[in-house]
């Protein structure tokens, strides 16, 4: 495996996977995944439950007919069910940039289960909301995830009323402008763009009415025109007009401002280059942003020309790209039951990023500062000297060649070389300096 | 308690007097030394704490039309707020703040704020935590203990769980400390693993400290192992936790925790209810630890910026500007509020929609530093970059 092969596998990828033939030219490899639709299998499904309506009713059914005390939610079970799957994907998918994509995306716009009704919607916000659309047109996703439960719900969209629409008259209720907040802060323009509280609450009165369905079917996305703010609307500057096209002119119009470009740029070469990513490497990107109306299969294919997003292990590894990229490489299946199965969930959880867990709506962090604490990464030594200790594991410099290639350290080898004990071994490879890294 | 664990125990109760530590969920704890037996305790409570719930100034009459429902009975009345001397109640789910404020240990600070106007959640809390006018790489509460009058002995510093926050990041050393769910591995490959990792910049020093804190010190290192979690996700216990070691004559001095779940856009009436209770408890649970030392401790209870006077269209309230803070502590001139009172009437509100306000959070901080950790002008100065504008606040802390 030369340098290239192994960058390419390990930075945009999400590591090699054991029997995984190695890309013979990096650069295309990745360009292929960025052409065509998303691959992932329809296993990733699962069925009844996988479906946004079916999810509503999941939660629903739990609220109305509660399982008995000590039985499992049925939300909770769809969960577990949703995770299995799109782990177990991410762990064997040969497309492993365009799956890193997917949960770049997903965190972009966090949705999380510590609001209860994501248990049930975590799934199909990603099968339906992002997947689609990470090589599309930005303004396509925001709207996608606009619209999704998932998000109206965790950011109470769902329960803002237009305070001078005719339920909001008849019932005396008003504005929730959580998801408008956070829709210009962390979404779309960010706070450099210069907007104000007025166009917060203008944004918030534009997305009155867009709501979720839980009762009547069809369940899901729905547009309640009774619950909107009468009249046109001004969003920095620009008019809208009353209505659900107001919103979907407003998120287009947000969708492709240049602010937008800019804070998705840099976003996208923080974690795809460096912590610090350089000014022109941000600049190559926006451009591409605004040449393309803010197409981000355009934004990743230049990214990957940028000379500064092939120096080897400059990113420090998220807890679930550790994981992810263990588990890869040992050819192990990802599940969260059975006594010889790798409980994912759990792990990610003691690891400090328990999946769709971020505590805030900005989401993971994607500094090193942040996730380099001196008990998570003792954290880290301590999950692989537990994994290693299983039995059924490569033998270590094979794991080694399969994880890093000629990423290994010669000291690292070494010491693996040396090590008293496979698992020892084993250990001191997933606990190594360079596997942090990506 | 195993038995194979009691020797443990009892090394780690010598070096750090506890037994367990938790620190995931929505609590988090972080500790440092420093060369004085004064204890400082911050308490961030992140996604804004609605003040006038907390604190309601039930004394004015433009309240209750601000916000009906959202406003506990009034004192006397069953399940009402208890009286903090006729104007301003304490929210009813704190009964123990209640009795320290009836102690003289506990005094609420009302229409504070951060300096800086934001409404943006991270944005407010990194300047709060960085305690300057622009997000800083180190916090204001490291740099503090960095410009002790003298300077804390290295490797004394602990902090426990998975997460550092900003207001404790920076050049004083912070270690960490937390119950394990995973299988520690022996010394012997912890120390290679301390070797091959010696010359990387961020994962060298994280797993250095991470050892040390553990007991996993040159000296310990053939025979060190950490201990079980006892229970989990406690801010309570984690307080408990935090208390107990900052009570050890060799503990640590300086402790940060975090507390989250304030966030209330929809039926605060009801969600508030919880986090009180639990920063209510954790407060009395850290008193409960600190046993004697409590005497020598005051604790600031602060948040990014208060919510909207107003109730929001679904019984909650948004982002908003002026709020409460709490010190608490054996060591606080307490048993009264501290407050300008801006008013809530007509044309007094900020926008028309905040409560406004007349006192900069960096006053109470530069207080207390001040007065109960000894720092001077040049020093406060250094801490607070730029607060020029917001002099350290008197009469926090009791004399002698």
């Amino acid at each position: 495996m030369d340098n290239r092969a192994a960058h390419a596998l390990i930075r945009f990828g999400l590591g090699h996977a054991a029997g995984e033939s190695l890309p013979g030219a990096p650069s295309t490899w990745l360009r292929q995944q960025l052409v065509g639709p998303d691959t992932a299998p329809a296993g990733l499904q699962p069925q009844p439950g996988g479906s946004v309506a079916d999810a509503i009713a999941t939660f629903m059914l739990d609220r109305s007919d509660p399982p008995p005390e000590g039985q499992p939610r049925r939300t909770g079970q769809l969960f577990r069910a949703e995770m299995q799957g799109l782990f177990q994907n991410a762990i064997t998918t040969p497309a492993s940039f365009r799956e890193r994509l997917v949960w770049f995306w997903a965190n972009h716009f966090t949705v999380s289960t510590r609001r209860g009704e994501v248990n049930a919607l975590a799934g199909s916000f990603i099968r339906e909301a992002i997947r689609p659309y990470v090589t599309g047109p930005f303004g396509d996703m925001l709207l996608a995830v606009m619209r999704h439960p998932a998000m109206l719900l965790y950011l109470d969209n769902a329960q803002s009323f237009g305070p001078n629409s005719r339920v909001g008259q008849r019932q005396n209720k008003g504005l929730n402008e959580n998801l408008a907040r956070e829709c210009l802060e962390l979404h779309t323009l960010t706070p450099a763009s210069g907007y104000t509280q007025a166009d917060v609450t203008e944004f918030a009165r534009i997305l009155t009415g867009w709501s979720v369905e839980q009762k009547e079917p069809p369940l899901g996305y729905k547009f309640r025109p009774f619950v909107h703010e009468p009249g046109p609307k001004r969003l920095m500057g620009y008019q809208f007009v009353e209505g659900e096209q107001g919103g979907i002119d407003a998120l287009r119009f947000l969708g492709e401002h240049p602010a937008t470009h800019r804070a998705l740029a840099t976003k996208l070469a923080r974690h795809f280059i460096a912590d610090a990513p350089p000014p022109d490497a941000i600049r190559a990107i926006e451009g591409t942003l605004r040449d393309t109306r803010g197409n981000l299969g355009a934004a990743c294919q230049m990214l990957i020309t940028l000379p500064s997003a092939w120096i080897p292990l400059q990113k420090l590894r998220s807890p679930q790209d550790f994981l992810l990229a263990a588990l890869r490489a040992s050819g192990l299946p990802a599940d969260d039951d059975g006594p010889r199965k790798v409980p994912v969930i759990a792990i990610l959880s003691g690891l400090g990023q328990a999946p769709f867990g971020a505590a805030q709506p900005s989401g993971w962090p994607d500094r090193a500062a942040e996730w380099a604490g001196p008990e998570a990464m003792l954290r880290r030594v301590d999950w692989a000297y537990g994994f290693a200790g299983r039995g059924n594991l490569p033998e270590p410099m094979q794991f080694a060649d399969t994880a890093l290639g000629p990423l290994l350290s010669d000291a690292t080898g070494t010491e693996i070389r040396r090590a008293g004990s496979r698992r020892d071994g084993l250990t001191l490879l997933l606990a190594s300096p360079e596997f942090q890294r990506r | 308690m195993h038995a194979s664990n009691r020797s443990l125990v009892s090394r780690r109760g010598a070096l750090l007097g506890i037994a367990s530590a938790v620190a995931f969920g929505r609590s988090a704890l972080a500790l440092a030394a420093a060369p004085t037996d004064r204890r400082l305790v911050v308490v961030i409570l992140r996604g804004a704490l609605d003040g006038l719930s907390a604190v309601p100034p039930y004394g004015d009459p433009a309240l209750i039309g601000l916000r009906p429902g959202l406003i506990p009975p009034q004192p006397g009345a069953e399940g009402g707020m208890g009286d903090l001397g006729g104007f301003y109640g304490l929210h009813p789910a704190m009964p123990g703040m209640l009795g320290l404020f009836r102690a003289g240990q506990a005094l609420p600070v009302h229409a504070v704020a951060g300096h800086v106007r934001t409404r943006s959640h991270f944005e407010a809390q990194d300047l709060m935590e960085s305690g300057a006018d622009e997000r800083m790489s180190s916090g204001w509460l490291n740099r503090a203990v960095m410009a002790l009058p003298a300077r804390p002995a290295s490797g004394a510093a602990l902090s426990i769980g998975v997460s550092l926050p900003l207001l404790l990041r920076g050049p004083a050393a912070i270690g960490s400390y937390a119950p394990q769910s995973f299988a520690p591995p022996q010394a012997d490959l912890y120390a290679k693993l301390l070797a091959l990792h010696q010359s990387d910049p961020v994962t060298g020093p994280a797993l250095r400290e991470g050892l040390a804190e553990r007991g996993f010190t040159a000296d310990h290192i053939a025979t060190g192992q950490p201990v079980e979690a006892k229970d989990k996700n406690s801010f309570p216990t984690l307080a408990g936790t935090a208390g107990r070691l900052l009570a050890a004559a060799d503990g640590p001095r300086i402790a940060a925790m975090e507390l989250e779940g304030w966030d209330t856009h929809v039926n605060q009436a009801q969600r508030l209810n919880g986090p009180l209770a639990q920063l209510d408890r954790g407060v009395m649970a850290l008193k409960d630890g600190l046993g004697d030392a409590w005497a020598q401790t005051a604790v600031l209870v602060m948040t990014e910026f208060g919510r909207t006077a107003r109730v929001n269209g679904t019984g909650g309230t948004d982002h908003g500007t002026g709020g409460v803070a709490f010190v608490v502590g054996g060591a606080v001139k307490g048993g009264r509020v501290l407050a300008t009172w801006p008013g809530l009437g007509e044309g007094k509100l900020l926008e028309g929609r905040d409560l406004q306000p007349t006192l900069d959070l960096r006053s109470v901080a530069k207080g207390l530093l001040q007065a109960h950790l000894g720092l001077s002008g040049p020093a406060l100065a250094q801490v607070f970059p730029g607060s020029e504008g917001a002099p350290p606040l008197m009469g926090l802390i009791r004399a002698g």
